[in-house]
């Protein structure tokens, strides 16, 4: 199926290029002074992170023109698009650990961009379960658009909270208001990086939404079943 | 808009008799509440850590738990009963519908809370008296909170399996921001912070009860229509 | 006053309402015979308006003030008693409080409830229950009146008491619309038929005085062939 395959070649291109990112990351860019060659994961740590925000983002803009609209499309991307941000939270709650214990010696602490993640991973888990929970179809949609809305309203007031934490984690280098303060290489790999999973997030919930669609007959007899 | 209130309070009011007629949540409300300020108390070790330091947590945790109990029978009553198609046929607003739950959910929440504070204050020996106006104002607004969220997902859980275990899950990220807003404003207050400081989490609140209150509103028709 | 226009509306593959229209001025009392699974119960949520249809559309002088709806489920708090439900009821109808006591008085003595006025729904028999339901469809005087199988659990007696009560509403210039797989029981109220089949209308006529054997005579041949 086209959409399918398209998903595959773009997903596909996104595993090549993060291969590409690694080595940019190890070999081209500086280390950076305080914390040693540990800060690299950030290249791969704070992209993650905000796919899967991103994720979220649209899981709740699709619930807003599901109900709007009524198209069952929105639904089902709504679906693919938390099903892909679990896999993102889970990708950076496994990493973030990874990263803290050589720095700050624990396994997990709750600086805010971890907190932030833990946040989003409940959200999907909640949206998930959600689904599983709810048989008909309509009412499904109906129920996921809700809970996804909700989601999207709670992330400004997530960053109200984490950000008003003492944090651990080093200020958000790349969103300060002012210009950027990392030097012309770390960016730059950064920003790639940033792209990369933009485009795996693409592709995965490309091919996510096209298998919902192929699924779909056989949903559709289970429930009347 | 006077009419909406009206219907609102009718139907709160028909909860809350139901409610306090059996007086099992309530009871097991307040059972629940003493017995978890006793086993925090016997549990920490005061030369270790100063109750000032714990209250603010203790006391949210209690609170929050008691907001849950509330919760989960929120809709049960009219899926047990029934009568929910009854209300979606009666000339009443689907905002009336929502508000009347809210406002008694937040009413038996608050009889809860009425309870613990005293006790809290009690057990851990925390003077409250001071700042009780201030306090049951971070109380009322992050409580509100919660219950705003909570109304509307346990519509919607309701329907479900697991309704109990589902509705806590769906509820957590969503309680956090203002529980740890209530909980920051708490220990403030009870560490003599100026006014000035508690004032911005009390915004904060506001703010989340506002958003979330509005967002309740356009939201629950799409969980009860067909 | 209560009028139907192309109506259709499909739950997944399943077409529950297929191009249903039909007008009904005061005083007409429709019965609409089908086998389970014609789409009766759909037609009735549509014209309350409960279900938006997704084609076509239903209109009832008054909205949703002037229906009153008798169902499988009687729509009572079990917890409450039978009064505690009617004043509840009557308070989301708008209905004065001097006007709501004397309906709710006149209403328990027609229905042979003034012993159980004060018992709660939940402790009374299935047939007392279905009694009490009624009372609360009639306790804000509507004009139209929407019955899904009202005679189920009334023994023979109520069944009677509740035809009479039936056929006065009528004559004082109500609408009703009842739907039910029994032919004996709705015919004798009808003033017009109807015979329902996968969600259409397979005939729709007058009574025309005719008695229930030959109402079921004519159902049985338009169900089977069609």
């Amino acid at each position: 199926m086209k959409l399918l395959r398209g998903g595959r070649w773009i997903t596909a291109a996104g595993l090549v290029l993060l291969a590409a990112v690694y080595v940019r990351a190890l070999a081209f860019t500086p280390i950076e002074r305080f914390q040693g060659p540990a800060q690299k994961i950030f290249y791969v740590h704070v992209p993650a992170a905000w796919c899967a925000m991103l994720a979220m983002g649209l899981v709740g803009v699709a619930g807003i023109l599901f109900l709007l609209l009524k198209d069952p499309r929105f639904d089902r991307f709504g679906e693919a698009s938390a099903e892909v941000g679990t896999v993102f939270s889970l990708v950076m709650l496994t990493t973030g650990p990874i990263w803290a214990k050589p720095i700050w010696g624990t396994w997990w602490t709750w600086d805010a961009r971890l907190t932030l993640t833990l946040f989003l991973f409940l959200l999907f888990l909640g949206y998930l379960l959600l689904r599983g929970a709810v048989t008909d179809p309509g009412l499904k949609a109906r129920y996921s658009a809700v809970l996804g809305i909700c989601g999207l309203v709670l992330l400004p007031f997530i960053h109200l909270s984490v950000y008003l934490f003492r944090t651990l984690h080093p200020q958000p280098i790349v969103l300060k208001p002012s210009a950027p303060s990392l030097p012309g290489a770390m960016l730059v790999t950064l920003l790639f990086s940033f792209g990369v999973f933009t485009l795996l997030y693409v592709g995965f919930v490309v091919q996510r939404y096209a298998l919902s669609i192929l699924r779909e007959p056989a949903e559709a007899r289970d429930h009347h079943a | 808009m006077a009419e909406t209130l009206r219907h609102a309070w009718r139907l709160a009011r028909k909860d809350l008799l139901i409610e306090f007629r059996s007086r099992t949540a309530i009871l097991s409300a307040a059972v629940f509440t003493v017995l978890v300020l006793m086993v925090f108390n016997f549990g920490r070790d005061p030369t270790a850590v100063a109750a000032v330091d714990l209250a603010p947590s203790i006391l949210w945790v209690t609170f929050t738990f008691a907001a849950m109990l509330a919760l989960n029978r929120a809709f049960q009553l009219e899926l047990e009963n029934q009568a929910l198609d009854g209300l979606l046929l009666a000339p009443v607003s689907r905002a009336s519908l929502y508000l009347g739950k809210l406002l008694a959910n937040l009413i038996f929440v608050a009889v809860v809370e009425t309870l613990g504070l005293p006790l809290f204050a009690l057990f851990f020996n925390v003077a409250v008296l001071p700042f009780v106006a201030p306090l049951a104002a971070v109380i009322a607004l992050a409580s509100v909170g919660f219950v705003a969220v909570g109304t509307l997902f346990s519509a919607m859980t309701a329907r479900t399996r697991f309704a109990e275990l589902l509705l806590p899950v769906l509820l957590l990220p969503f309680m956090i921001p203002p529980l740890i807003w209530a909980v920051l404003a708490t220990a403030a207050l009870l560490a003599g912070r100026p006014l000035s400081e508690v004032a911005g989490w009390l915004r904060l609140l506001g703010a989340y009860d506002i958003v979330f209150v509005a967002l309740a509103l356009v939201l629950f028709p799409a969980t009860v229509s067909e | 006053m209560l009028l139907a226009d192309g109506l259709r509306h499909a739950f997944g593959a399943v077409r529950a309402l297929d191009d249903v229209s039909f007008t009904l001025l005061p005083g007409q009392t429709l019965a609409v015979f089908g086998p389970n699974g014609a789409g009766k119960t759909t037609l009735l949520k549509v014209l309350a308006g409960l279900i938006r249809p997704q084609v076509g559309h239903a209109r009832i002088e008054g909205g949703r003030r002037a229906v009153g709806w008798i169902g499988h489920q009687p729509q009572l708090y079990g917890q409450l008693t039978v009064r505690e439900n009617l004043r509840f009821w009557a308070a989301l109808y708008d209905v004065p409080g001097g006007e709501g006591r004397r309906r709710e008085g006149a209403l328990l003595s027609r229905l042979g409830l003034e012993a159980h006025g004060d018992r709660l729904v939940r402790a009374l028999s299935r047939g007392l229950v279905q009694r009490a339901a009624i009372a609360r469809a009639l306790i804000h005087d509507p004009r139209v009146l929407l019955l899904d199988e009202p005679f189920t659990g009334l023994d023979r007696m109520a069944a009677e008491e509740f035809r009479r009560l039936l056929a006065e509403q009528g004559a004082d210039g109500r609408v009703t619309v009842l739907v039910t797989h029994n032919v004996e029981e709705g015919t004798e109220l009808a003033t017009d038929v109807a015979f329902m089949r996968a969600g259409r209308f397979v005939r729709l006529e007058p009574r025309a005085g005719r008695g229930v054997d030959r109402i079921a005579a004519a159902y049985r041949e338009a169900i089977a062939g069609g």
